[in-house]
């Protein structure tokens, strides 16, 4: 499994601390503790996974977050301190995969970090389409009209898994456990958000989704267009 | 003897038929009266109503009946001025005439007095003469009569004067004005007297009477009839006036509360407005009198609880940024710490003895710490009014079965089994499903915790208005009182006991607002030695109302044996549901405790299946 996690975090010790966990679970960490320069870390060290804090100085966490998103389809992980739905949201929104309050314990922050690397490769080829999108499995790749759409490895996850199985509905829990591999306690906060930022990107009008269908009380389905 | 038969059938059935339409009749008079009372009941009900909220109206109406008063009394006592006046210059006038008159009659006849040859006559011109004496003219007219005393028999009577219109002749004396007039001779007496002229059989009028010569009689007839008639002219005009000028100062009156009303109806809304939150409400302030000064003192007023809400939202909004500021400053250092303990732990195998153990508690304490700080500072958020509701339609039992998912591990390592009885249909309401899941999370580390390895049963019920989830155990229960101090923060129900898990104190503090902030209701029941319930009740919509829920707060008439599906309560529609207690089982704000039913006596819950 590639191993190159960055750690964006303002906080030296908590750094330093993150990074003897990181090291003794295999993998190689790099470090940068302010927004301005995070950018250029990223693109230096190419890491597989960003663990990112959220309050920097200079550019603001989200901000370094869209920054890093409009470049690269890499996991992100938040780490908040801000547990609020507002603070949440604008951070998945911004492009993190997933996010971690604080104080956590090292075993959770890894084996988080784990399941978003954990992405297997879908040797077989598999074509599926869910109204006028055309998803191609294996090149990872979604198109409308022909007319390519970037998602993030997440994002296309998520929609691959509703649209693998277009009558049935997805309940947030089995969402959470088939797409992030979160098996239990997992907020499901994530999923909300992640089907809104799906729903900005591929529907004509995400106010009337036609792709991702709600189902009151249940969860998603992929709608039949 | 069948033809009588039949007539009598044909009899017995038109008198039967006669009965029923007499019956029907009966009925819908009845229904008629009734429908009358009812609506004029209603009609009284209602003027009531409207007497008691309108200050117009009263006053209005004081100034309707008094003025009314008023002008009737004025009313009777000018009438009664101008009939005086009327009246007693019309007696003076007729006095007047009817005195010359006699006086006149008496010089022409001399002193005999006696009825001679030459009588008739001689009265025939006194007569003439006394007609044309006295002024002529509407109101004055009269009649004159000479006559004999009845008692000379046969003499006939001398009379004459048709000016007054008297009809169909001239009217006789009155019985009495005779006596007198025979008794004393020599006088004019006057008495009122009904006579008969043109349009009028019954006219009243003025008989005068006198004496002259030895034996004639002079009598003299005024009719009052024109002063009649301008007397009831007199007394409708001022019926009419009185009339007119009750209507005129009840309009007057009505104009004037509307000047005063007006503002002060003003300040009321205004006061509404004010009170539904609208704090830049202000009144017009015109001129300085006690109106400006009304509209001045609530602009005041307004303006002074604004600044002070103000204050009080500046106050809260930095409370919240301190909460907020000191749950970062103290989440980051904690993570560092809390991994490095973490890392410890992780290695305490390669310590000695005494740092292992050290890594050991440091890791546990750390935990404590950790929730004990999540628990503050959630409960400063409820405290600061900073707490948010994600609400979303979810089915409460998912959420009830993810929430043991967590006790489960507990459950396991002390051989307690949780029981779930939940109803075949999903109970959806719109819930935050992540407070609710704590809220259940709790009970149940708490049931299976107190439940002495018993078990623990979890129901979950909904009714039109709201969904209940209730955690019921068997272990030490709770002593009576101890069901309010539950939810106290930092309270213990033993503090000598050994806690496994080693809570924070502020589980079902946290647990009680975050119902609170749904607007549900969090209870609790126990008895020592049987157990405890604990109840939780949800709206099913965001801002509903609840006013009972769809599960009993006591053991139940079912408890341990029974199959209970699908649980329901009487309904109580929303629309209906004030702030009214619901039935028997708590009220909308606070954890209030009513009597736990004993089984078989709670009427409520009624169970199927």
């Amino acid at each position: 499994m590639k191993g190159r996690v960055l750690v964006v975090d303002d906080d030296a010790a908590l750094a330093e601390m993150l990074g003897i966990v990181l090291r003794g679970e295999g993998f190689e960490p790099t470090f940068v503790a302010d927004g301005d320069r995070a950018m250029e870390v990223f693109r230096e060290s190419r890491p597989d996974l960003v663990l990112l804090d959220l309050m920097l100085p200079g550019m603001d966490g989200i901000d370094v977050c869209r920054q890093i998103r409009a470049e690269s389809g890499v996991p992100i992980v938040m780490l908040t301190a801000k547990s609020d739905t507002v603070d949440v949201v604008l951070g998945l929104e911004s492009g993190a995969d997933d996010y971690i309050v604080k104080p956590f314990q090292s075993k959770v922050l890894i084996a988080r970090v784990r399941a978003r690397l954990r992405r297997t490769d879908d040797p077989a080829p598999e074509m599926l389409s869910i109204g006028d999108v055309t998803i191609d499995v294996a090149g990872h790749a979604v198109k409308r009209a022909g007319e390519p759409l970037s998602l993030t490895p997440l994002e296309f996850d998520l929609l691959v898994a509703l649209a693998r199985k277009p009558r049935q509905v997805f309940t947030r829990e089995v969402l959470l456990e088939q797409v992030w591999g979160y098996r239990h306690a997992a907020d499901t906060r994530l999923v909300n958000v992640h089907v809104q930022r799906l729903r900005a990107k591929i529907e004509k009008d995400p106010e009337r989704p036609e792709i991702v269908v709600t189902v009151r009380g249940v969860g998603y389905k992929a709608g039949t267009g | 003897m069948r033809g009588a038969a039949v007539g009598e059938k044909a009899t017995a059935s038109r008198v039967d038929a006669a009965a029923r339409f007499s019956l029907a009749q009966a009925r819908r008079l009845a229904r008629l009266g009734r429908r009358l009372r009812r609506s004029t009941h209603a009609a009284l009900v209602a003027l009531a109503d409207q007497w008691r909220r309108s200050l117009q109206l009263r006053v209005i109406t004081a100034t309707f009946v008094v003025s009314g008063l008023v002008v009737a009394v004025l009313g009777v006592v000018l009438m009664q001025q101008i009939a005086q006046n009327v009246i007693g210059s019309k007696e003076k006038a007729a006095g007047n005439i009817a005195s010359v008159g006699l006086n006149l009659a008496k010089n022409t006849i001399g002193v005999t007095g006696t009825p001679t040859e030459s009588a008739p006559q001689l009265m025939y011109s006194i007569v003439q003469k006394l007609q044309t004496t006295g002024s002529s003219g509407p109101g004055n007219n009269y009649a004159v009569m000479v006559t004999l005393p009845p008692r000379y028999q046969g003499d006939p009577v001398y009379s004459g004067g048709q000016n007054a219109g008297f009809s169909p002749g001239l009217p006789r004396p009155p019985a009495h004005l005779v006596r007198l007039v025979e008794r004393y001779p020599g006088h004019l007496y006057v008495v009122p007297a009904t006579m008969s002229v043109v349009g009028d059989p019954h006219a009243t009028g003025l008989a005068y009477g006198g004496s002259f010569g030895s034996v004639y009689q002079l009598y003299y007839f005024f009719p009052m009839a024109a002063d009649q008639a301008t007397l009831t002219k007199a007394q409708q005009t001022l019926l009419l006036v009185g009339v007119a000028v009750v209507f005129l100062l009840a309009a007057i009156a009505w104009l004037v509360t509307r000047w005063v009303v007006i503002p002060v109806r003003l300040a009321a809304h205004g006061a509404l407005r004010l009170s539904t939150g609208n704090l830049d409400e202000r009144m017009q302030v015109r001129g300085s009198d006690d109106l400006a000064a009304l509209a001045t003192a609530f602009n005041q007023m307004a303006a002074s609880l604004q600044e002070k809400l103000g204050q009080l939202e500046d106050l809260s909004r930095v409370q919240r940024q301190f909460v907020s500021d000191v749950s970062h400053e103290l989440r980051t250092p904690l993570t560092t710490i809390r991994i490095a303990a973490d890392v410890l732990f992780g290695a305490k195998d390669e310590f000695e003895p005494a740092p292992s153990r050290s890594a050991e508690l440091l890791q546990s304490q750390l935990e404590r710490f950790e929730s004990l700080l999540t628990d503050l500072l959630e409960i400063s958020r409820y405290d600061a009014n900073a707490a948010t509701l994600d609400a979303e339609p979810v089915d409460v039992c998912d959420i009830a079965r993810q929430s043991a998912d967590v006790a489960q591990q507990l459950a396991e390592r002390r051989g307690t089994r949780i029981e779930f009885r939940l109803p075949t249909e999903p109970c959806i309401a719109e819930v935050d499903s992540r407070r609710v899941e704590r809220i259940l999370r709790n009970l149940l580390v708490n049931a299976v915790e107190h439940g002495e390895n018993r078990e623990a049963v979890v129901t979950v019920a909904a009714d039109s208005g709201a969904v209940a989830v209730s955690v019921r155990d068997f272990g030490v229960g709770l002593a009576p009182g101890e069901e309010q101090l539950v939810f106290d923060r930092f309270w213990r129900a033993d503090p000598a006991r050994a806690r496994t898990t080693g809570g924070t104190g502020l589980g079902l503090a946290i647990a009680q607002e975050d119902a609170r902030l749904h607007g549900g209701w969090l209870e609790a029941w126990g008895k020592p030695g049987r157990g405890s319930v604990f109840r939780l009740t949800l709206p099913r919509l965001v801002g509903g109302i609840l006013a009972g829920s769809p599960l009993p707060l006591g053991p139940g008439p079912d408890d341990v044996d029974a199959e209970v599906v699908g649980l329901t309560a009487t309904v109580i529609p929303l629309s209906d549901a004030g702030l009214a207690n619901g039935q028997s089982n708590g009220q909308a704000s606070g954890p209030d405790q009513d009597q736990p039913a004993e089984p078989g006596t709670d009427s409520e819950v009624t169970a199927r299946g």
